[in-house]
């Protein structure tokens, strides 16, 4: 533990708050004013207030401390959860952005505790979600000391944040607290972190309110795409034999679902989309393949290779989805939007580029097209056709189940079956990610929340805990590797504490499956670390945090289980012992051509 | 409460049983297009990779802590090549110019302006033209055995002799990277005990502004002598060509 804060942290009842002073002085002012933040740590909370935070998700510590006590203090502030570890307070924040839309907060104190938040930043920082982490630092007359619990949190997140702040003096807390809530979550989302030294949080601030928070003054984030280029576009999809929508995470979190739909019911257009964009179009619609990409359905992959003209929304063309650039949708004219114009021509060369909030393109694009679009739907009736063959050629199918041992597919159909179509799903990073990617069917936008660019093991629980805190009202899934779970398991005990009703489905092969998987693709079979020769059973691990536990091992306990599980008020776990020998397929191997894609290991 | 298993357990995997179906990868129709390594459709039959370029690119960046480390990070993540990068204030107390030398391939060279661009503190970037006005500063000190002759060569590459001293001349040569080059290579036939040489410092020539804010920048900010003496450097490499 650190020093507790001096005695200076928060006036006294002697020493009245400045606001009540002012208050005093002048009658005109009315009594419901706010009240005045008097230390940094009181502008911080008031910042976050004044962003519409509902919901903080930390852990305590020294240099921290002021900026908690000024969360039980303030009036009106954000309802704060307390996470067993940080990194998982980093990941809820990350769900909570994602399932809302607006920015998710963390906290964490110096040293150990901004470090335990990295790999959630870095996460946040790759799938471009949301996030705002307040850290505490020491004193500034301490920094660049080694001081007990210093680490340069500046230094260390500069290259995982979309910007990251110090504030150095009581009266910066409230304006970086602002600007970061304000950037996070502005044009392409991302990570902003405010470091927070203690004597900036405990002093006093002299300025009289909790200023506008407002973005940084030379950043713009576009809206719509140049005319001109708009046009170039819809004339190349007007020429087009072949065209493909590849709708990215971009879609999702620009809420540019609809205006896709409408364009893609329009003009009966296939659509393939990204892992982070599962669920911009519903997966059940007639025109979309599903996912395309590693482990992407063979359909999709076929149409990203085929193509002539790809009309890619809000995607960094990520090399999972690539595969290898020379052989990415090799025909195809791309036409790109995306309102970070720096993802422009980065991994896939844009014939035409159209940098801007990507509801707002699509619907210029839409509009633009219209004008030229009145042969164009007939002449892509060949190509609707091919890709629907395509479908039937590349099932997304299993070995039919026999007695045991429980297929993985299996039980995430039957997860999806017995719950609402706007279930919201959470997986943590290895072959149960993907199978809850394929055999899950997604109809809606924000329902699918896993860690894609990093690909973080344990971001499943944590996930589903921001994302239940977020949406209380909706059936939250997670599914985890054994291994994944056992990464950040110790957050049962939040759920537990919080009463959070989460289900988490461990697809339980006792191994990191997906290791296993390449090394018997690529390793010629040895298991080098990868199966744990030992696991503890995690029905009673689920009980000993305060969760119901549940083990399943047969097809006949499926419905049941899944049943009860879903049914308990309150955290479960659904240990699923699946057949340890099952790998992920279709799968184009790393680096490879998404059209060669292996069905089985021996096309690898 | 554990569960144990053997190796053997693992190991015996019914490969047939997995799998999905569908024609394999050999029976399938492939596409006959290609890209290069930087994602650029290209004819099948041609050379796939374009050649890189030298070339310098100014960044107007907000005069504040932290902006240098942001931008060399940047340069060095996605691992540009990068030849030097010089940071100095400008007469705006507010903001500093960078000025980044590059050898890339063309997307390359558009990545590090958008990247660039990016960047929360970078206000404005501009690739400069190849008439761009760059200057280099290198000090370097030569024994002066033979006083004469290195005075010579120091006249015909319009260096300026800072400093004198019984077994030392130190000069300064200012110019384009190459004309600093070509100097250097001169002095060396005397033998250079020491070398110090900054990045390069470049202007757009003539009336065009450097890059897009500048013209904005001068009419929110009248030109203020005072103003240029009191703006510190940003941090570290700051290109100052202090000549007392
Ligand atoms: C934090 C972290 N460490 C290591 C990895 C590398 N990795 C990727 S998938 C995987 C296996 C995951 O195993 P498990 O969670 O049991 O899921 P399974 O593949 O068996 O479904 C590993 C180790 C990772 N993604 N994240």
């Amino acid at each position: 533990m650190s020093e507790p804060a001096p005695a200076a942290a928060r006036p006294t009842e002697e020493e009245p708050r400045r606001d009540d002073e002012r208050t005093e002085q002048s009658d005109e002012q009315p009594t419901e004013t706010p009240s005045t933040p008097t230390t940094g740590a009181d502008a911080a909370i008031a910042a976050l207030t004044a962003a519409g935070v509902e919901h903080v998700f930390g852990v305590q510590g020294g240099a921290i401390m002021p900026v908690y006590d000024a969360l039980a203090e303030a009036e009106a502030a954000p309802t704060h959860v307390t996470m067993a570890h940080e990194q998982a307070a980093a990941h809820a924040a990350d769900a909570y952005g994602q399932v809302t839309g607006e920015p998710g907060v963390c906290m964490a104190t110096s040293g150990p505790g901004a470090t335990n938040l990295v790999t959630g930043i870095a996460d946040a920082d790759m799938d471009s979600d949301p996030v705002v982490a307040l850290t505490g630092q020491v004193p500034t007359a301490f920094l660049g000391n080694d001081a007990f619990q210093e680490t340069d949190t500046l230094g260390v997140t500069r290259p995982i944040t979309k910007q990251n702040y110090v504030a150095g003096e009581a009266d910066a807390v409230g304006p970086s607290v602002g600007e970061a809530v304000e950037l996070a979550g502005a044009g392409r989302p991302g990570p902003t972190l405010v470091d927070l030294p203690k004597d900036a949080t405990t002093a006093e601030t002299t300025g009289d309110e909790a200023p506008e928070a407002e973005l940084p003054e030379y950043y713009e984030a576009p809206e719509f795409a140049e005319e001109s280029a708009v046009d170039a576009a819809a004339d190349a999809l007007a020429r087009a034999e072949r065209p493909l929508v590849l709708a990215g995470g971009g879609v999702v979190k620009a809420e540019a679902s609809e205006e896709l739909r409408a364009f893609v019911e329009a003009f009966d257009v296939p659509v393939v989309t990204t892992m982070p964009g599962i669920g911009a179009v519903p997966e059940d619609d007639d025109r979309c393949l599903s996912f395309a990409g590693m482990h992407g359905t063979g359909a999709a992959n076929m149409a990203v290779s085929h193509t002539d003209c790809l009309f890619a929304i809000g995607t960094r063309f990520d090399d999972r989805l690539t595969g290898g650039v020379e052989t990415f949708a090799p025909e195809a004219e791309v036409i790109h939007a995306d309102i970070d114009a720096a993802e422009i021509s980065k991994n896939v060369e844009a014939d035409y580029p159209l940098v801007g909030d990507a509801a707002a393109v699509v619907e210029q694009v839409h509009e633009a097209f219209a004008e030229r679009a009145a042969d164009a739907t007939e002449r892509y009736a060949d190509w609707r056709e091919q890709c629907h063959e395509w479908e039937e050629q590349y099932p997304m199918t299993y070995a039919a189940p026999d007695e045991e041992p429980l297929k993985p597919q299996f039980v995430v159909e039957a997860a999806d079956a017995a719950t609402p179509d706007d279930a919201i799903v959470t997986t943590g990073v290895g072959q149960h990610q993907m199978w809850a990617a394929q055999y899950w069917t997604y109809r809606d936008p924000r329902c699918w929340v896993s860690s894609h660019g990093l690909g973080t093991m344990g971001y499943g629980l944590p996930a589903a805990i921001g994302a239940k805190v977020a949406a209380p009202d909706r059936e939250v899934v997670c599914f985890e590797g054994d291994g994944s779970f056992m990464m950040t398991l110790q957050e049962l005990s939040v759920a537990a504490r919080e009463n959070l009703d989460v289900t988490v489905i461990v697809l339980n092969n006792e191994a990191i499956g997906m290791v296993r998987q390449w090394q018997d693709a690529f390793f010629e079979g040895r298991h080098t670390a990868s199966e744990y020769g030992w696991m503890p059973e995690f029905e009673p691990i689920a009980e000993a945090f305060g969760a119901k536990g549940f083990t399943l091992e047969g097809y006949d306990d499926v419905a049941d289980t899944l049943e009860a599980a879903f049914a308990h008020d309150g955290p479960s776990v659904v240990d699923a012992q699946i057949d340890p020998g099952e790998n992920v397929y279709p799968m184009v191997p790393s680096g490879g051509d998404n059209s060669g894609f292996a069905l089985s290991e021996g096309q690898l | 409460m554990s569960r144990e298993r053997t190796g053997g357990e693992f190991a015996d995997r019914d490969t047939d049983r997995d799998g999905l179906q569908g024609p394999g990868p050999d029976e399938r129709e492939r596409p006959s297009g290609r890209r290069s390594k930087e994602g650029v459709r290209v004819d099948p039959e041609a050379e796939a990779s374009h050649p890189a370029r030298r070339t310098t690119i100014s960044a107007l960046v907000k005069h504040e802590p932290g902006v240098l480390a942001e931008v060399a990070g940047l340069v060095s993540r996605r691992r540009f090549d990068i030849d030097s990068l010089t940071v100095g204030p400008t007469t705006n107390p507010e903001t500093a110019r960078m000025t980044l030398t590059i050898e890339e391939p063309e997307p390359g060279v558009r990545q590090v302006e958008k990247q660039l661009e990016k960047l929360v503190p970078v206000i404005s970037v501009r690739e400069l033209g190849r008439d761009a006005v760059r200057r280099e500063l290198a000090v370097l000190k030569v024994h002066d055995d033979d006083p004469a002759a290195v005075e010579a060569v120091a006249e015909m590459f319009d260096a300026r002799t800072l400093d004198a001293e019984p077994g030392t001349v130190t000069v300064e040569v200012t110019g384009s990277s190459a004309e600093v080059d070509r100097a250097i290579e001169a002095f060396q036939r005397f033998g250079v005990r020491e070398l110090t040489r900054t990045g390069t410092a470049a202007l757009a020539r003539g009336n065009e502004w450097t890059t897009d804010a500048e013209e904005e920048r001068y009419e929110r900010q009248p030109v203020d002598a005072a103003a240029t003496d009191s703006a510190s450097a940003t941090e570290g490499a700051e290109a100052h060509t202090d000549d007392d």
